[in-house]
């Protein structure tokens, strides 16, 4: 077992990436914001699927390496595995967690959509709620997407949360 | 009944949700990262960090004090005692030393050898002036606010700027006399 901190310790920090980006500067520009907060969730990916793949062989293709992101990867994030995946075989995969920790302290509107919203945050400005909860969103979608562009695989990832407290993220990857 | 006795930090850490330390300390630098990419100043990220652990230590004492069954500290002393041994422990797992007392019992330094935030951590010489861990200083700053007490921490070695170890100093500004919101007779 490696090195290990609290819980509350990430989870306060995921807290500030979402509250110090939608405040001050960006308190106006959500869409400048969610960018920042996938960044961030991006270089995250990145960096842990980079450590996190090093033994692994290399991936014939893409059902194998959405498979390692199931599995091992989302264990070092996580301690689980991803509950269940889906794909059409042309590119879209969907990765449901039937319990995603990081929306567990949250308190959620279960009305709103955020598949549609997450795509478009001006869109959400209305509802601030519904913005903040999307707003956590970008983080473990930047991850996802951080993940597999280290393992050559470029995509868009989107989430949707319409059936709490399972989070799905939708991988399209680019042909 | 006895009083609950305190936990000692390991007892709490031991018990307490854990996460790969990796995920937290690669999601610090990446904020960092953006950060400096955005305020350009390294001045303002100092303070942008400082602000972020101010927030995190107002909410940390709750769930500290929850956890831990410390009861009311005698004196400064036993607070900076309380924040090496329990504070550090139970929030990243490294427990840190509390020395250089000042002789009004007024100022301290804790000292940390081992830091989860700096693992596989190095900065490039254009970060000069920039003090990485700078929201633990908030998140200490933030706690003791909470608890009524207004201190100024500062960082006094920095292992990535070359230091043996990390030194913070905790000055005790003000203790705030606590205020009820009522009186009895009201």
């Amino acid at each position: 077992m490696g090195r290990e901190v609290s819980e509350s310790c990430l989870e306060n920090l995921l807290i500030e990436i979402v509250s110090s980006f939608c405040t001050g500067f960006y308190v106006d520009k959500p869409e400048l914001a969610a960018r920042r907060i996938e960044a961030i969730g991006f270089q995250v990916g990145h960096q842990l699927s980079e450590r996190c793949a090093i033994d692994q062989p290399r991936f014939t293709d893409h059902l194998e390496a959405i498979k390692f992101i199931c599995k091992d990867f989302w264990s070092e994030l996580f301690k689980k595995q991803i509950d269940n995946l889906k794909t059409n075989h042309r590119g879209t995969f969907v990765l449901q967690d039937n319990r995603f920790r990081w929306l567990a302290h949250l308190s959620v509107d279960p009305s709103l959509d955020a598949s549609s919203s997450i795509q478009d945050p001006s869109a959400m400005a209305k509802n601030k709620a519904a913005q903040a909860t999307g707003m956590h969103l970008y983080f473990p979608c930047g991850i996802i997407r951080g993940a597999l562009s280290n393992l050559g695989i470029p995509c868009a990832v989107s989430a949707d949360i319409s059936n709490l407290p399972a989070c799905s993220f939708l991988v399209r990857i680019k042909a | 009944m006895p009083p609950v006795a305190p936990r000692p930090g390991d007892a709490i850490f031991a018990s307490v949700e854990r996460v790969n330390a990796e995920l937290f300390t690669l999601t610090y630098g990446a904020i960092v990262r953006q950060l400096l990419t955005d305020l350009e100043e390294v001045e303002e990220v100092n303070k942008q960090l400082d602000q972020m652990g101010y927030n995190i230590g107002v909410r940390l004492v709750d769930e500290f004090l929850a956890k831990s069954n410390v009861s009311r500290c005698v004196d400064f002393k036993e607070t900076a005692e309380v924040i090496a041994k329990v504070g550090f422990k139970m929030f990243l797992g490294v427990t840190a030393s509390v020395s250089n007392w000042d002789a009004e019992g007024t100022a301290c330094s804790i000292i940390l050898e081992d830091n989860p935030l700096v693992d596989f951590v190095e900065l490039p010489d254009t970060c000069q002036g920039l003090y990485y861990c700078n929201i633990l200083s908030g998140v200490i700053r933030g706690a003791l606010e909470m608890v009524s007490m207004k201190t100024e921490v500062t960082w006094l070695r920095d292992m990535l700027r070359g230091d043996d170890a990390f030194e913070l100093q905790v000055k005790l500004l003000k203790q705030v006399p606590e205020e009820y919101p009522y009186k009895d007779d009201e």
